[in-house]
């Protein structure tokens, strides 16, 4: 076979805690980021992605504690996001655990970050991370701030250019489909992913394990992210490799 | 049974490290003393990002690859290479330049050429398919997070993207692995366990 596509569940961080994470299995403490990854790391994910939402400079820490603890008990791949704004960040999370650091808003003032992150610790571990909407027909600008704010920047162009310094993958959510269920904006994706040789992450609307197939045939996606359908205990991880092994696509046994 | 972790900066040092107390390891030093690694009874090497500068960080401890190669060369002590720590067991390195490796296997670390579904980094699980019989490889699924890849001598096992690309090499008492054991759930933990108890 070939490299697996990937099924990534993301849990949503915030001052040290998971404000969106695994709600039906039997954790002491659900809020705690280590129980949550170490359901996923039973379960199978494939990798795991902490998205730091609530990123402060003084919240960097707990962040990468949050990291080193998890990477105490957990023999998994593991990309964090959110509030990393320097070179420095990012080493903190790489040393703490993480395998891939991903950069958002940062890299839209200021997309060297990408290539200060690439030369110093290599592109393999700098994460690319693009929030686009739909602003016209086959057309998207990156917006930040959880989509509140536009930036009038074009996002596959974007997307492409941080690429080109250095990248190692690309997460690219859509700010239209986030949270609706409806399936990822897969032109959106695909666009993108056409255009680059690095892997690329669909990200934003799953509803159903269909969705995920669809981000990888459609998309030609490399990865696939979801958060709710695994979160609440909708589909599993097996269920998500199964899905997408019967629509002939290579996945881990 | 001592365990020297070599700590030259390498990002991962911390992963390996935890990983090898679940693989039963009890007695892992993190260190950046040559003295340590002249007495330890194993020997790993961790790394990740680009060559040149992991061979540089590691050249950068005064009398460290003289220890390594003390120790693990001329008296025989079992070494584990990880990713870039594998890799710097080549003759050399082409990532931004060409830099000397350690030069104990025959081989040159080259950048993955993408190309239509394949796309590089190399980044997730692949298959380790054994090239030949060795205790520490089996046949298994491994996570991968690599642009560049060994080619040369003693290649222990491949695994597949657009054409075998080297999963492992080894010879004596030494093995490096380009997949990441310290990432791979229950496959890398046993490799680390087969690891500790190998005896070459």
């Amino acid at each position: 076979m070939t490299v697996r596509a990937r099924v990534i569940p993301c849990l949503d961080v915030a001052g040290g805690r998971v404000v969106k994470g695994v709600n039906f299995v039997d954790l002491i403490d659900a809020g705690d980021p280590v129980e949550q990854a170490r359901a996923y790391d039973a379960a199978g994910a494939d990798e795991l992605c902490f998205l730091d939402i609530g990123a402060s400079h003084e919240g960097r820490g707990t962040m990468v504690d949050v990291v080193r603890r998890t990477a105490e008990v957990c023999f998994m791949p593991l990309t964090v996001g959110g509030g990393v704004r320097t070179v420095e960040d990012a080493r903190a999370l790489l040393l703490a655990g993480a395998d891939k650091v991903a950069v958002n808003s940062a890299a839209v003032s200021r997309p060297e970050l990408v290539s200060e992150i690439a030369a110093r610790m290599g592109s393999q571990c700098v994460v690319a991370s693009v929030d686009a909407r739909r602003v016209a027909d086959a057309r998207w600008e990156v917006f930040t701030h959880g989509g509140r704010r536009e930036t009038g920047i074009d996002a596959v162009a974007h997307a492409l250019r941080l690429a080109e310094m250095g990248a190692g993958e690309l997460l690219v959510t859509s700010m239209d489909r986030d949270g609706t269920r409806d399936g990822y904006d897969l032109e959106l994706i695909r666009t993108i992913a056409d255009q680059v040789t690095v892997p690329v992450v669909a990200s934003g609307g799953v509803g159903n394990l269909q969705h995920l197939v669809d981000g990888i045939t459609k998309g030609h996606a490399s990865a696939v992210l979801a958060a709710s359908i695994f979160h609440f205990g909708q589909s599993t991880i097996a269920e998500a490799h199964a899905a997408l092994a019967a629509a002939g696509i290579p996945v881990r046994s | 049974m001592s365990i020297a972790l070599i700590d030259y900066g390498a990002g991962n040092l911390h992963s390996v490290h935890n990983a090898l107390k679940a693989a039963g390891a009890a007695n892992v030093s993190v260190t950046a003393h040559p003295q340590v690694a002249l007495t330890a009874d194993r020997i790993v090497l961790p790394g990740v990002g680009a060559f040149g500068a992991c061979a540089a960080g590691l050249r950068g401890i005064d009398g460290m690859v003289d220890a390594l190669e003390q120790r693990v060369v001329r008296e025989g002590a079992p070494f584990l290479g990880v990713c870039v720590g594998m890799q710097l067991m080549a003759t050399r390195g082409e990532e931004l330049g060409s830099h000397p490796g350690l030069g104990w296997i025959p081989g040159v670390v080259r950048q993955l050429i993408p190309a239509e579904d394949v796309r590089v980094p190399h980044m997730g699980w692949n298959d380790v398919i054994p090239a030949t019989p060795h205790p520490l490889i089996e046949r298994g699924e491994a996570y991968f997070l690599h642009s560049f890849a060994f080619e040369g001598d003693s290649v222990l096992a491949t695994t597949n993207h657009g054409g075998p690309v080297t999963a492992a090499i080894g010879r004596d008492n030494m093995i490096g692995v380009q997949f990441h054991p310290e990432k791979s759930q229950r496959y890398g933990i046993a490799l680390l366990e087969r690891f500790l108890e190998w005896r070459p």
